[in-house]
């Protein structure tokens, strides 16, 4: 289970845009692990969807990869050429994207559309891919399969069509799956069929995914690990219930506050105050700090490092400074610290 | 218990739907019954909730109280006026257009981009005539971009030059500007960031404080309509199939269809998501073409039941309500 399939080092993107450069990704490094989802939290304009089209090779043409490396299968993944690329893509490692209606192409059959890869990547005749198409079809639970091969996506609904989306994902047996949002589009009901759809392909097809979201809920429901962005950077990373029970950075507290659970009670929801700062010119410090009732002087003189809490989990805030002054944690986390003490306290002491 | 009689005290209904009925494209192929039959109130100063997934009717329910449908049948009564009667251009109907006002979805496709923030906001001020001159518009404009927490600097830009959750509170001044009673809120924070959601659910509540406003809140994010609304509409098909207090539906969800839709929730928490089995819901039992009607099984709590269901719905409340549920619906 230890063994890393995926490795992002370092890694800065800049967009050229009019205004000048905008720093998108400032410096993010992680592992995947075989076998392991892996969600990345934060909201739009964090660098998360960023961060995975880079894995897939899918930047823009006015972007700029300033330093950094992919690593995957003991290769650079930045450094390949596109036909490398296109033999990765769609084959080692696949994407669901978030949203169904524009991710099929609607003037192909979807039979057509889910044998697509194999017929790319493997010398298979086109009975068999269909044959197969029918197999994944059913695996992601279009029950008739074999008489729906000739519809188009439109003669489907939200939900199946997202399952289509995935059945060309997986049809392959990739060994990463990169999932955009995907169910950011569908109804509650049909998003929690989903979550459990892909929670059962892994276990079958034995892939690692990357699960990127900016619902919490959702990531407490498939996470092995969780990463939270903000600004182009990771700001805290650790298991799921590290992230959940024992947040540290003031960022994923506010996060964890802000949602409001089907208790709360009390008159005002949290909100982080302000907004995400400009990328065309971040800040020096913590880009978190002009909003963070917590911050210091230094988080706005200087960026913290990262701090290890567990070899699991770290985060980059200076409260975990040594010297730091301790705080008063907001009341949701503090109930949070207590089931994380509850359920881990023998094994510290 | 169960012939309990309700005693809450008269409230005030602002909006009486009455077996509103919408069906586009009537007797053609493409006929599709968006609503089916609905009958609520929405009283004076509460928010009312309305939720379902997408294509259950909710939309067109506020479209269509708004009256930017004119329904196919039933009536609208808005303080005791039929909306689906008043004539374009009346009086009636420029004074009932004030009093009600829509915040929208999409804070991007909502706003004119070739229009400065003022002259938007100001629009409805225009139209009605509630300002004397010049000056005392720009003064009514400021006085409204400080309320939604932005500052008069930004009067005079233009709507690119905002973030969502930003055009998000353009929205709302623009709605407030006509000084309104009763605003529909479409779907108002499910385009925007985490972080900025409760910034702007915050701004709905003190305004509402503030201002005495009655709120028909539609949505699909259940945890946030909890959290804002007093009375929970719950829509399937273009039926309501429950209605009750919010935490009335939260606790004791009484119709499958809602328990379904409860279940599925994500709840921020990885030791209640681990433990979570979703409650599928099977369409075709309420697809069975019995009469129902909604019905109050409970005080104050209405589920849409047939003749020889209500007794069983019945028994259901009783007994949800002798067990304090502390566990969330769907998970064991």
């Amino acid at each position: 289970m230890t063994d890393t399939i995926l490795s992002v080092k370092d890694l800065q993107i800049d967009f050229k845009t009019f205004a000048g450069p905008v720093h998108a990704i400032r410096d993010v490094s992680f592992d995947l692990k075989r076998g392991e989802t892996l969600a990345i939290v934060g909201e739009s304009g964090s660098g998360k969807s960023v961060t995975v089209r880079s894995i897939m090779g899918l930047l823009a043409n006015n972007s700029k990869i300033v330093t950094g490396e992919i690593m995957y299968n003991g290769a650079d993944i930045l450094k390949k050429t596109k036909r490398q690329l296109n033999a990765m893509r769609g084959n080692d490692v696949a994407m669901i994207f978030q949203d169904p209606m524009t991710s099929l192409d609607p003037t192909m059959p979807i039979g057509k559309q889910v044998a697509e890869p194999l017929l790319l990547h493997t010398k298979i005749s086109k009975k068999k891919a269909l044959a197969e198409a029918v197999r994944v079809l059913k695996l992601v639970g279009i029950q008739d399969a074999e008489e729906r091969l000739k519809d188009y996506p439109h003669q489907f609904s939200g939900g199946q069509r997202q399952r289509i989306v995935i059945a060309i994902a997986i049809i392959n047996h990739p060994q990463i799956l990169l999932a955009d949002e995907p169910t950011t589009a569908l109804d509650v009901t049909i998003q929690a069929q989903i979550i459990h759809l892909l929670k059962e392909i892994q276990q079958k097809i034995d892939t690692s995914i990357i699960f990127i979201t900016h619902d919490l809920g959702v990531v407490a429901g498939i996470a092995d690990r969780v990463a939270v962005m903000y600004a182009g950077k990771i700001i805290e990373y650790g298991t799921v219930d590290e992230i959940f029970y024992n947040a540290q950075h003031p960022y994923t507290w506010g996060l964890l506050e802000a949602m409001p659970t089907l208790e709360t009670d009390t008159d005002r929801l949290y909100a982080i105050p302000g907004t995400p700062p400009d990328l065309l010119d971040p800040p020096k410090g913590d880009a978190f700090a002009p909003r963070n009732p917590f911050a210091m002087q230094i988080d706005l003189e200087q960026q913290p490092p990262f701090f290890q809490v567990s070899p699991t989990h770290a985060a980059a805030t200076w409260l975990l400074y040594p010297g730091a002054p301790k705080v008063e944690l907001p009341p949701e986390i503090k109930r949070r610290r207590e089931i994380w003490n509850s359920k881990y306290a023998t094994k510290e002491a | 218990m169960s012939d309990e009689k309700t005693t809450a005290p008269e409230r005030e209904i602002l909006v009486k739907v009455e077996h509103l009925v919408q069906t586009f494209n009537q007797g053609k192929k493409d006929e599709v019954k968006a609503i089916q039959d609905i009958s609520f109130n929405i009283y004076k100063g509460e928010t009312l909730g309305l939720v379902g997934e997408s294509g259950s009717g909710k939309t067109t329910t506020g479209r269509s109280i708004i009256r930017l449908y004119q329904p196919t049948s039933g009536d609208v009564l808005f303080e005791g006026d039929n909306i689906a009667k008043l004539r374009n251009g009346s009086k009636k109907m420029l004074a009932f257009r004030r009093k009600v006002q829509m915040i929208f979805q999409d804070p991007y496709a909502s706003l004119n981009p070739r229009m400065k923030v003022k002259d938007i906001i100001a629009e409805g001020i225009d139209i009605h005539h509630l300002a004397k001159n010049d000056a005392d518009r720009d003064k009514r404009v400021n006085e409204l971009l400080e309320e939604v927490g932005l500052n008069k600097d930004h009067a005079t830009r233009y709507p690119h030059e905002f973030s969502g959750g930003q055009r998000q509170r353009i929205g709302i001044a623009r709605a407030l500007a006509v000084e309104p009673e009763f605003i529909i809120a479409d779907e108002p924070i499910s385009a925007l960031d985490v972080s900025i959601q409760a910034q702007v659910v915050n701004l709905l509540k003190d305004i509402q404080e503030k201002q005495d406003l009655t709120f028909l809140f539609i949505a699909h994010d259940l945890s946030m309509v909890k959290y804002i609304s007093d009375r929970i509409a719950v829509m399937h098909y273009g039926r309501l199939v429950e209605l009750a207090s919010a935490d009335e539906v939260y606790n004791h969800p009484l119709h499958p269809y809602t328990q379904s839709l409860l279940s599925a929730i994500p709840i921020p928490d990885p030791d209640i998501e681990r433990k979570r089995v979703p409650i599928p819901y099977d369409a075709s039992r309420a697809e069975d073409e019995r009469p129902r009607k909604m019905t109050e099984v409970y005080p104050d709590h209405f589920v849409f039941a047939a003749e020889d269901e209500i007794s069983q719905y019945k028994a259901a409340a009783v007994k949800s309500h002798l067990k304090e549920q502390s566990e969330p619906i769907g998970v064991q």
